[in-house]
């Protein structure tokens, strides 16, 4: 069979979505990342946003999503991405504004601006990506970072007595008045994606509808952080990360 | 002739932004300054040019606020007091690495630390010489009166879009705090979403049109060699604007003998230090820079010669006139008087201070 | 003509309107004017005062040592301020809770008995105007009709149907006040 006959658009199964740039994503194979960033992707190429759509990126690993998605951004100080989004979507309220952040940005650095978004019901989208580590810097604990969790800086494992407790910021993100939506998701199986995809494409539509915001956590793997392979990785998340952090809709009005 | 009301230089700051079409505010309560933000939420621009006003939960969240504002070329603007001006610096550092128009105002109180809330200008090294991390400058203007506090407004906006770049305003309790009689200026509307993509639509988050890559705006670069020619970059920025945009004004200058420079509420109040110079047979003349950065360094420069003196004269322990005598260069004696942490001198007592120099 | 004036009392005396009247009828007859707040923790109970300055050229310092009017409403600002009046200044004062009494022969000093007089009108708002009004009387650098000007700009709208009672109280202090 001759390779013009197989290109056909009948055959074709699957496609890159037209939001994704070309570049070569620098995230470690088995990161939770560029599955995420996939999903935004579609989500806003089937919603026929991409003109409409400002991003703002953290400071960590996915400070580069600028690099990926071919949209308007801002890349944020550290923690800050609540405060950026906060003015854009009040000065652009006909936009669509997210912001894409990891859990030292969101629930560390950054928890007075995160919570007070929040708080005052900004109708952005939040991505939360929790891996319980800092990946950029080298693997050092996170807020979220489970006890016992090995990372650089808890290295004989983290001690409640020592380093406080891991945070379970989206149960208090869902205590907020101006929330609306408020799930926590993951990615590590079609099932999982589908669903985190769902999500995703509900928190961008309730950002037009004057509801508050929507906040969607989705609980990643780090396997270079964690020292794992990227299946290890994931059965690690299953059977550690979703007891402490289990999944589903915290809070749909 | 226009009209001229009666008010504080901080309500000058918030009328001029509605004025002069500022699209949001976003400021945290700060003696001695508070009167910016409640004067905006009194007047209410939403309803009426479209601005937006909010109180962010902190001075962090305020700037970064405007750095997201910003970005999306609109006419965003904070104010805040030296200490909230310490908390906004990381920002400032981004919106200047991003190079992005701004307006910050700082009505400086006195410190180190909480300090006091009477008037100061002991932020003059933080706002001219960096503040933030980096390689970066902020265009910085000196107000005198509650009429330069509602003018430099507009002017800032204009600056800051003219060289994308941070403008700080950079006032003390006694402009914030003073009344006088200010002339108002003919409104100009906010921009026009079609203005906007016309003037901003090459580096500004508006929504990537099919036209265009996205923008990105970001002050990181990893790479060593790009990050130095976007340094190389800034610099040169920065001469053009040392180059063009210098302001000052002189007082009895010509016929000089002694000088003093002062800028801010001080040099009015060398005004009067003059006339009891002068009174006395004393020669004496003012410079007062507008912009501390870029400073008129031409001006005291053509100066210099005639003086058989200078001093600074400054509400901090020191800071301008270590500029005053890398410019004086040794070809003239440059003295100091300061008074700090939110005791503002009368002309009687810097006239005392400046005889016993030239005595000496 | 230059007119510096200070004047001084307790927070909640309405020190700082007074002073805001003042430069607003010096603004409604063309003149230069400032006025300068001592502000801070003063605004909650504490001394308080304002320096305004009326000019009819441009006005350098707002920032001032000496005064030619000082209008003196509790003992601290007495102690304070009697000292800094120029000579052949004027000082005006409420003798309401004065233990130590003006002193100085080079002055002029007057004074005005603004918390009775308030007490007579039934109205302890009007303090504030009562001694405006002795002001006026003395140094008439501001006509009383822009005055009323200046403070029916100073006062929102929905209190302009208090003007009749503060032009009443100008009046009462215009006439109450005694030459020493």
């Amino acid at each position: 069979m001759d390779i013009n006959e197989i290109i056909k658009p009948e055959n074709k199964v699957y496609g890159k979505s037209t939001v994704l740039k070309d570049a070569v994503m620098h995230y470690c194979p088995g990161c939770s990342h560029g599955t995420v960033h996939k999903i935004l992707a579609e989500v806003i190429e089937e919603m026929g946003i991409q003109d409409k759509t400002i991003g703002i990126s953290p400071v960590g690993c996915s400070v580069f999503a600028y690099n990926y998605l071919n949209i308007d951004w801002q890349q944020a100080a550290h923690g800050r991405a609540p405060a950026l989004a906060t003015a854009t979507k009040r000065l652009m309220p006909d936009k669509y504004v997210f912001t894409y952040q990891g859990d030292g940005d969101l629930a560390s650095i950054g928890t007075a601006e995160i919570m007070h978004a929040c708080n005052r019901g900004e109708n952005i989208v939040v991505i939360f990506i929790n891996n319980a580590i800092y990946g950029m810097t080298g693997g050092q604990m996170a807020p979220t970072t489970l006890l016992g969790q090995v990372t650089a800086t808890t290295p004989y494992g983290r001690d409640a007595k020592l380093d406080g407790y891991p945070l379970k910021i989206t149960e208090l993100i869902a205590q907020l008045e101006g929330t609306c939506y408020v799930t926590r998701q993951s990615v590590q199986n079609p099932g999982a994606v589908r669903k985190t995809k769902r999500a995703i494409r509900k928190a961008f539509e309730n950002s037009m509808m004057d509801k508050g915001t929507s906040f969607i956590e989705v609980v990643s793997t780090c396997n270079s952080g964690w020292k794992a392979t990227p299946v290890a990785a994931n059965k690690w998340m299953e059977e550690n990360m979703f007891p402490f952090y289990p999944l589903g809709d915290l809070k749909d009005r | 002739m226009a009209e001229k009301i009666l008010m504080k230089g901080n309500e000058a700051i918030a009328y001029a932004a509605i004025n002069c079409g500022c699209d949001g505010y976003f400021g945290y309560p700060i003696t001695p300054q508070s009167e910016v933000m409640e004067t905006l939420m009194l007047e209410k621009p939403w309803e009426t040019t479209g601005m937006v006003v909010l109180q962010a939960e902190s001075e962090i969240s305020s700037i970064n606020m405007v750095y997201g504002g910003a970005c999306c070329g609109k006419k965003v603007m904070t104010s805040s007091s030296s200490p909230g001006i310490s908390l906004m610096c990381e920002g400032l550092s981004y919106l200047a690495g991003c190079e992005l128009p701004c307006l910050v105002v700082n009505v400086m109180r006195g410190g180190p630390g909480l300090g006091t809330i009477q008037p100061s200008q002991s932020d003059y090294f933080q706002a001219t010489k960096g503040g933030g991390h980096g390689d970066y400058r902020t265009i910085v203007l000196a107000p005198a009166t509650v009429q330069d506090m509602y003018d430099y407004v507009d002017l800032s906006f204009e600056l800051a879009f003219k060289y994308r770049n941070p403008v700080m305003i950079l006032g003390d309790g006694v402009v914030g705090q003073m009344m006088e009689k200010v002339e108002l200026r003919p409104a100009k509307p906010r921009r026009t979403d079609e203005e906007l993509r016309e003037l901003c639509d090459s580096w500004a988050t508006l929504g990537k049109p099919a036209s265009r890559p996205g923008n990105i705006i970001t002050s990181l670069a990893l790479d060593a060699d790009i990050m130095e020619r976007h340094n190389i970059h800034l610099q040169n920025k920065y001469a053009t604007i040392e180059a063009n945009e210098a302001r000052y004004e002189t007082y009895m200058t010509k016929d000089a003998d002694h000088l003093i420079v002062a800028f801010g509420c001080m040099s009015r109040i060398c005004e009067n230090v003059v006339e009891l110079a002068r009174q006395d047979g004393i020669k004496l003349g003012v410079l007062r820079p507008i912009t501390l950065y870029p400073y008129p360094e031409k001006a005291l420069d053509a100066l210099v010669p005639q003086m058989k003196s200078i001093m600074s004269v400054e509400l901090n322990s020191g800071q301008m006139v270590e500029d005053v005598r890398r410019i004086a260069s040794g070809r003239a004696p440059v003295h100091f008087y300061g008074r700090q942490g939110g005791a503002v001198p009368s002309p009687e007592e810097i006239y005392e201070a400046f005889v016993k120099t030239i005595k000496k | 003509m230059k007119e510096e004036i200070i004047i001084a009392g307790f927070g909640g005396q309405g020190v700082l309107f007074m002073g805001r009247i003042l430069a607003y009828g010096g603004i409604m007859q063309d003149q230069e004017v400032t006025w300068m707040p001592s502000y801070g923790p003063e605004m909650r109970g504490g001394t308080c005062n304002v320096s305004v300055i009326l000019s009819d050229n441009k006005i350098s310092s707002p920032i001032l040592s000496r005064f030619d009017t000082a209008i003196i409403l509790n003992q601290q600002s007495l102690d304070k301020f009697e000292k800094q009046v120029k000579p052949g200044g004027v000082l005006i004062y409420d003798p309401n809770g004065i233990t130590r009494h003006p002193e100085r022969k080079d002055i002029k000093v007057c004074r005005i008995a603004a918390v009775d007089e308030a007490a007579k009108l039934g109205n302890a708002k009007a303090y504030n105007m009562i001694v405006l009004g002795a002001y006026l009387k003395v140094k008439p650098v501001v006509t009383f009709e822009n005055v009323i000007k200046g403070l029916r700009k100073s006062l929102p709208e929905r209190h302009h149907h208090l003007m009749e009672m503060n032009e009443k109280a100008i009046s009462v202090g215009m006439e109450a006040v005694e030459i020493l």
